[in-house]
């Protein structure tokens, strides 16, 4: 019993119990499917086993849409527990554990997979090459994120979930103030996605060197392309940080370590320290591959090519930069010396530079264009004033003085939302559309889609506007419940409703695509949105291969250039094609990591040594194995070809 | 596959070409993480609590021996490669095996040196700096460890499979491996070391 | 006539959220620190203003013009590379704009880290506030007396806090006398206030601390100089001295209403200041306490108890 007992919920509540009970329900209902239609090869072959960059795209993005549930439904009930003053709906560690896995899971389960999923989908495509440069190190990224992320899900129905907010510091989240296993799943599931992350930062930034195709210059890449390229070297350099950072919490938690304790020279600061070192590069890991699609969608919708190419390369690349010297301002009031407040106030404004030229060069890229109102380009003008306001806040929160009154209270919560929803999330629902014809072969209903964008944006501004201003009266964030004397209430009222639009938008953006799948016709052409950048040069959906024929590259615009300035995109014949082979070792690598993962959490250390030898064997078998992968004959390239048309010369 | 005979025979093959250059990246990725682990170090080094100071259980002996052993491998393991361009499986395949044996001999001091901390009172438990030193030397040697099998599984290959395409990529990527990690201890004997003991 | 109404709707949005602006805690300051935070506040907001403003009329400016609708059929739009002087001016403006709000945030910076200006050369009274779960202690060495949940202070006179932690990092905070800090467990850390007017104020911790953390609020009031030695006089007449037993007890998870003691804490647990800082916390445990004889019933106090 005593080993059991270590599994139980240490506060259950009846929701957390329904939840349990559809979970079940969920998981029996899914396995019973699969064998009722006879799916589980299809399953196994065609998407655990595949080392192609498009289905883990998809894999990704339909994990981060699931995700998206997840910490949007944590959202709903904290704004609904929030919207009355004394509300007793949710307890105080109920609220706890919902505002800290809300985080966790929106910035690591949501948005980087969601960035993750249009990476791998696009970039190679972008640059004419057939796949990344690792295609089965790219399925174990993918596996082990999605391993960590499914660790870190069950917490709130094996053991507990982590309390202690997103950002874990110490030694609130050590094991004196945090003793059940919450924190636990906190250090480990994320430590499991992020090494996928990493993985996934060197695959890319090797692919981008150095599978171009012929031609394509560094200057002449696409934008989303360079923000790929740009985020992986931040990857790089952050996340080996925060792999130390969690290492260390989890010693602290497993091994009893003094890292970050009271006692014995430990230093809670400097738990806070590396978190944000790692943490605010990450924030660019975000926004930099959100800026990219933006970059990709306003042109194709003002059908004119991007302003300022030049300096948004220029600009990324400072902000990629400027993004490790900033970290600071996340604890101004942490009491170090009145000059380091001041040089990270100053360092810290300086980044607010280069995002302002990037505003101009979207406003400038419309100017003189032929806009359409599609749903991509929706997401991407309603994004421009937002984030802008989004970005001064940014200012404001950046002098240090006034910092002071501002951090930790709601008028931070209202900035970082305002930076991530109409920056991030803007992007990858914008560009979702965008890419869904290319990923699926099909478009999404235009008609909900607008609705849904129209429900997103009301919706946002009515959940953080009054943010700002119970910021300002003095309402601290996290705070599980307030009296009626504060007069929150109205204003927290107001959120609610714009967070339940919001949660309408969800519904409707899922409605979109039951929809279409049901009724939008499936004979769209390659290049359904009148496009300029090189994805759109192949077909819809994409075959295996991507490119039949490798294309030349002349410019920014190939594209553009192939379909109406008469550059030939494709010459010569075709050849045989090498295909790497898939596998299933990255799966069941990944699976062992979970269970490696698990029983760390609960101390099973048997398990865990079983799970860590299984890791190696994994590893070894790799090492040992030969594997030349496979040719796609001319003749079947030729068979391919031919079902949808021939390969288009775009003349 | 396309072989390009114009190239050392690790940069052969386009795939090659890639691995070498992910793998440089990748330690990319590990000076990041032994520079947060050093910067760590730096930060708690005087935090002592009730354990003892550096001064008080560093000794000379065994930690030049471990030096002495790892400059060595590395110096070994470049030979080994140098075999390897001139197509002396065997030469190489020796070379490689002594630096393994090299490395089995560093990891050995290590463990032993590790002991005798703890019988000194200085475990990982004891304070934020002896936390912070073992977790930082042992991230080094769990490194060593590591190469030190996947050196062994290199040398039953290239013994099998002969020099080929992949398995000289391989011997190629470890060494780059080896010498990053010799690169590391030298940080670590200076910084942590010497410094801790003046 | 539709967007005529949608500017209309905001056009009065914004003038009723700025006339309630003045009573929001932040922008209502009682003290020269939260003056100067209320400035710069301001300051900024109107100038972001000004940057969103400009941004939404290009933007709009933009999308009438260029829609596709309005547009006439042949109309192809043009290649632009860019353009130095518009990018010379997109860079140039926002680098003045940074400029101006550098010596904005230094200068600020510096005054909110020092003594209040106007109070410079008074002797300040030190106080410390340190938290434990889900509480503030504030010990006022000065006048050898500590009260827990609420804090007293005299107007028209320096304050400086010393702030630390039984736990985990909290944060000082007393929006309407200055912004916050946090209170950490192994060093302490300066906050520099002071208080222009009396009155009641709220005061919390702002820095998330576990499950008690949205209670644990404080209550501030400041009074003149006179009123509060008569305060400072009130309790040493009858409240009971502070025990190491007692502060134990109080260092529980939990929470408390106000307390009064006489004497501080400090006397036999000091700060992580100078030579404590950082070392040896957990040892100090072993020196057994030799009062612990006398437990101690407080004095408990409701907040209207004094005025």
């Amino acid at each position: 019993m005593g080993f059991f007992s270590r599994f139980l919920i240490p506060n259950p509540s009846p929701v957390i119990y329904s939840s349990m009970v559809a979970i079940g329900v969920t998981v029996l209902l899914i396995i019973v499917g699969l064998t009722h239609f006879k799916k589980w090869f299809f399953l196994w072959s065609g998407w655990l086993t595949t080392v192609d960059h498009k289905r883990i795209g998809i894999m990704y993005l339909i994990s981060a849409l699931l995700m998206l549930f997840r910490g949007g439904v944590d959202a709903v009930m904290m704004r609904a527990q929030l919207a009355v003053p004394d509300n007793k709906l949710l307890d105080s560690q109920h609220y706890n554990e919902i505002f800290s896995t809300h985080g966790v899971v929106m910035i690591l389960f949501m948005a980087m997979p969601y960035i993750m999923a249009l990476m791998n989908f696009v970039v190679p495509l972008q640059i004419g090459a057939r796949d990344v440069a690792f295609p089965r190190l790219n399925a174990i990224s993918f596996w082990l994120f999605f391993m960590g992320a499914m660790l870190f899900n069950i917490s709130f129905v094996i053991g507990g979930s982590p309390d202690a907010g997103w950002t874990s510091y110490f030694p609130l989240a050590g094991n004196e103030f945090s003793p059940h296993v919450g924190t636990n799943y906190y250090m480990i599931g994320i430590q499991i996605a992020g090494i996928g992350t990493l993985m996934t930062g060197i695959n890319f930034l090797t692919t981008i060197l150095k599978m171009r195709a012929p031609g394509m210059t560094l200057m002449k890449m696409p934008m989303f392309t360079w923000s790929a390229l740009v985020t992986s070297i931040i990857i790089i350099f952050a996340f080996p940080v925060l792999t130390v950072a969690l290492i260390m919490g989890t010693m602290d938690r497993l091994f009893a370590t003094k890292f970050f304790t009271m006692t014995e020279g430990g230093m809670d600061m400097l738990w806070a320290n590396l978190f944000w070192v790692w943490g605010h590069p990450e924030v660019y890991i975000l926004i930099l591959p959100a800026f990219g699609l933006f970059s990709e969608i306003i042109p194709t919708f003002s059908r004119r090519n991007l302003y300022g190419y030049r300096s948004m390369v220029a600009s990324m690349v400072f902000i990629s930069i400027y993004s490790f010297f900033v970290w600071t301002h996340h604890f101004f009031t942490m009491g170090q010396a009145a000059y380091v407040n001041s040089i990270f106030s100053i360092t810290t404004m300086v980044i607010a530079i280069p995002t302002g030229i990037k505003i101009f060069n979207w406003l400038f890229t419309m100017w003189k264009g032929r806009i359409r109102f599609t749903v991509p380009m929706l997401y991407s003008i309603g994004f421009i004033p937002l984030f802008t306001i989004g970005g001064v806040t940014g200012v404001m929160l950046a002098m240090s003085a006034a910092d002071y009154q501002y951090h930790n209270t709601m008028f931070l919560v209202a900035h970082f939302h305002n930076v991530i929803i109409p920056g991030v999330v803007f992007a990858v629902l914008g560009a979702g559309t965008y890419y869904w014809p290319k990923m699926f072969g099909f478009m999404l209903n235009e008609r909900i889609g607008k609705w849904a964008f129209w429900f997103l944006t009301i919706g946002f501004c009515l959940a953080f506007f009054p943010m700002y201003i119970t910021g300002l009266d003095g309402q601290a964030r996290r705070i599980y419940t307030y009296s009626e004397s504060t007069g929150f209430g109205p204003l927290n009222m107001i959120s609610f409703i714009g967070a339940t639009l919001m949660a309408i938008s969800f519904v409707l953006i899922v409605y979109t695509i039951y929809y279409s799948i049901r009724h939008a016709p499936r004979d769209v052409s390659d290049d359904p949105w009148d496009a300029r950048s090189l994805e759109w040069a192949t077909h819809n959906p994409v075959p295996e291969y991507n490119f039949a024929i490798i294309p030349q590259v002349n410019s920014r615009e190939t594209f553009w250039d192939a379909k109406y300035k008469g550059h030939e995109l494709f010459k010569g014949d075709y050849e045989k094609i090498h295909m790497p082979n898939n596998s299933g070792v990255p799966f069941i690598m990944s699976c062992i990591f979970f269970v490696f993962g698990f029983a760390l959490v609960f101390s099973i250390w048997f398990l865990a040594i079983i799970g860590l030898i299984g890791i190696f064997v994994c590893m070894a078998h790799r090492s040992f194995e030969i594997d030349h992968g496979h040719y796609i004959s001319v003749e079947e390239i030729k068979e391919t070809e031919a079902k949808f048309g021939g390969v288009n010369k775009w003349k | 596959m396309e072989i390009d005979h114009s190239q050392p025979l690790e940069y052969s093959t386009e795939q090659n070409r890639l691995n070498i250059l992910g793998f440089w990246i990748f330690l990319g990725a590990e000076i990041m993480l032994f520079a947060t682990l050093f910067a760590s170090y730096f930060t708690l080094v005087d935090r002592t609590g009730n354990g003892p100071t550096g001064a008080e259980i560093f000794e000379i002996t065994p930690v030049l021996a471990e030096t002495f052993l790892l400059l060595t491998s590395s110096f070994v393991i470049g030979l080994g490669i140098h075999a390897m361009r001139l197509g002396n499986k065997k030469a190489m395949l020796t070379f490689f095996v002594i630096t393994l044996l090299l490395g089995l001999g560093f990891l050995g001091f290590e463990i032993t040196e590790f002991i005798t901390y703890y019988h000194e009172g200085a475990t990982l438990q004891t304070s934020a700096f002896t936390s912070m030193l073992f977790t930082t030397l042992g991230t080094h040697g769990a490194h060593v460890t590591l190469g030190l099998f996947w050196g062994f599984f290199i040398i039953l290959q290239v013994k099998k499979r002969g020099l080929t395409p992949e398995t000289a990529n391989k011997s190629f990527i470890f060494s780059l491996y080896w010498h990053f990690l010799d690169i590391v201890w030298i940080f670590i004997f200076t910084f942590i070391y010497m410094k801790g003991m003046t | 006539m539709k967007t005529k109404w949608v500017l209309l709707a905001i056009l009065s949005t914004i003038v009723n959220v700025l006339s309630g602006c003045e009573s929001l805690a932040v922008l209502d300051p009682k003290g020269p620190q939260a003056q100067t935070q209320a400035n710069v506040i301001w300051l900024s907001i109107a100038i972001m203003a000004v940057i969103v403003i400009v941004v939404c009329a290009i933007l709009v400016f933009v999308l009438t013009k260029y829609r596709d609708s309005k547009l006439p059929k042949e109309y192809e739009p043009p290649y632009i590379e860019g353009n130095h002087v518009v990018e010379t001016i997109i860079v140039g403006v926002p680098i003045l704009i940074v400029i101006f709000f550098s010596v904005v945030s230094v200068i600020s910076n510096n005054k909110v880290e020092a003594t209040p200006e106007g109070y410079k050369g008074q002797d300040p009274l030190i106080i410390y506030a340190s938290s434990s779960d889900w509480k503030w202690h504030f010990s006022y060495p000065e006048n050898d007396i500590e009260t827990v949940n609420y804090l007293y202070i005299p107007t028209n006179r320096p304050l400086e806090f010393k702030l630390y932690s039984f736990g985990p990092i909290t944060s000082f905070w007393i929006p309407q006398l200055g912004g916050q800090k946090y209170a950490m467990s192994n060093m302490v850390t300066t906050l520099h206030l002071a208080a222009d007017e009396s009155g009641e104020m709220m005061g919390r911790n702002a820095n998330f601390s576990g499950k008690g953390f949205a209670e644990n609020t404080f209550h501030v009031e400041a009074m003149s100089q006179d009123k509060f030695d008569e305060w400072v006089k009130e309790v040493k007449e009858t409240a009971k001295p502070i025990t190491e037993v007692r502060f134990k007890e109080l260092l529980k998870p939990g929470h408390e209403g106000q307390l009064t003691f006489t004497g501080t804490h400090l006397d036999f647990s000091s700060a992580p200041e100078g030579e404590n800082a950082g070392h040896h916390h957990g040892s100090s445990d072993s020196n057994a306490n030799s009062k612990g004889e006398h437990m101690e019933h407080d004095q408990e106090k409701s907040a209207h108890n004094h005025e």
